[in-house]
């Protein structure tokens, strides 16, 4: 099923989700930037302010250090955020890492991937944990689609069974008709993403 | 599963006792731990994990009261309680509770006296002979080994290896021991230790190994043998936490894309 809403409405529709829900926020390539702003917004912000939240955000696209400044505008708290960063080591940009953040070497260790998630959400156990992957399409540049299948169907329905809340950031122009397939096997709902003003 | 499919479970009075590892993946694996009592070979070439992954074995089992005994062969014991400092679940008062001893086995072979290079009958009589007082001292349940090759070496000849394999692994299960050795070997397929004779005479082999994907190095695990369960003989990736260590399939998509 795929929806589209505007900024105003993006926040309450996360938070509303039940647990378990996995979905997918495709963003809209033309003003990229206020569209990925927004669902961060969405996500890390206003779904992120439960008390007892706790966000684990996979970085594939951009390092977790952009991220995280992001993050600390919209007043986040390190302890409130982990970061599993798998793009730094290849972008050589590892030269100041987070306290939270752990780093993998590589975006096709995907096992790896899955078992830094696996990690944070132990450490964060009584915390009702929210994992983002940002993005799909950065995975899919690094690994084959067969791959790619069968890691979103491990990790989506281990996070659903364990009540955790997942958010799939993907681009729209970008998503090829095997992500589309993938993302339709995994996710509760995809939702476009545009901010104000643009045309629907 | 079609009830036709279903293999029926085992009666309960045929069902051996488990040793719960504390690897929560391992334990999935194993279908609830290593059956008790059992020797078993965790064989891997460097750098796969193996020490890390004995570490936790005894510290797991020393935490829920089974007194733990390792006896290294190849690193110092100040270099394993480093090693162990990295758990955030390792407490030091395991060590001097007496509950976990650590045994540096060049110092005993200093202690005996055994200086050659190649020991003789009578002082691999006198090295099993030791191990069992040393088992009886510290009322060991879990013991390890790391490393049997290191072991091996000093022996050299085989048939003097296959004897001392059989005699070492009857002694830890008569003391009612369940046993990891570490088995160090080269990246050869179908082989589990350096002598062809350890996996022959052991309960159970635990392979460690390291596969390529586009250059990149996965940690893997894969249960060769286990007498005493039915145990997965899937392959799994490893990766060692603060929290221990963690294990996820092996992506069969993947596989096709290895090197």
């Amino acid at each position: 099923m795929t929806n589209v809403v505007r900024e105003t409405d993006l926040g309450e529709r996360l938070r509303n989700l039940s647990a378990g829900a996995a979905i997918a926020l495709r963003l809209d390539p033309q003003n990229y930037a206020d569209n990925y702003l927004l669902a961060l917004n969405a996500t890390i912000r206003d779904v992120g302010a439960d008390p007892n939240a706790h966000t684990i955000y996979v970085s594939v696209t951009n390092p977790a250090s952009l991220v995280w400044t992001i993050a600390q505008a919209l007043d986040i708290s390190p302890d409130r955020i982990s970061f599993v960063d798998a793009i730094s080591h290849i972008m050589m940009e590892f030269r100041n890492p987070l306290a939270n953040a752990t780093y993998l070497e590589s975006p096709r260790m995907l096992e790896n991937l899955m078992l830094r998630v696996e990690y944070l959400l132990r450490k964060h156990s009584e915390k009702r944990n929210i994992v983002i992957l940002d993005s799909v399409n950065s995975l899919a540049i690094h690994n084959p689609p067969a791959l790619l299948s069968e890691f979103f169907h491990i990790l989506i329905n281990n996070l659903k069974a364990r009540r955790v809340l997942t958010v799939l950031l993907a681009t729209a122009d970008e998503t090829t008709t095997t992500i589309d397939q993938i993302l339709s096997l995994v996710v509760d709902e995809t939702i476009d993403v545009r901010v104000e003003g643009e045309e629907l | 599963m079609p009830e036709s499919a279903a293999v029926p479970s085992p009666p309960a009075s045929t069902v051996r006792a488990r040793c719960r590892t504390g690897i929560e993946g391992l334990d999935n694996i194993l279908e609830g731990g290593i059956p008790k009592g059992n020797t078993v070979l965790v064989a891997g070439s460097v750098g796969t994990g193996k020490t890390t992954l004995t570490l936790e074995f005894l510290i797991r089992g020393a935490e829920v009261g089974e007194r733990s005994l390792f006896l290294s062969v190849t690193e110092a014991s100040e270099k394993l309680l480093e090693n162990m400092r990295s758990f955030e679940f390792f407490q030091p008062g395991l060590l001097a509770s007496g509950q976990l001893t650590l045994i540096d086995v060049p110092v005993v072979y200093a202690k005996l006296g055994l200086t050659h290079e190649e020991l003789g009958i009578d002082e691999i009589d006198a090295l099993l002979q030791t191990i069992s007082r040393l088992l009886v001292e510290t009322r060991a349940q879990r013991v390890v080994i790391d490393s049997i090759t290191s072991l091996g070496y000093r022996i050299k000849r085989e048939e003097r290896i296959r004897d001392f394999m059989l005699r070492l692994s009857q002694m830890l299960s008569q003391h009612g021991c369940t046993t990891l050795l570490v088995s160090e070997i080269g990246p050869l397929p179908g082989r589990y230790s350096l002598h062809g004779v350890e996996e022959v005479v052991v309960d159970g082999v635990v392979l460690l190994g390291n596969v390529r994907r586009q250059g990149d190095i996965l940690r893997v695990l894969q249960v060769i043998k286990m007498r005493g369960t039915s145990h997965s003989r899937a392959q799994y990736v490893v990766e060692m936490t603060p929290i221990g260590l963690l294990l996820a399939p092996h992506l069969k998509g993947a596989r096709a894309e290895d090197d």
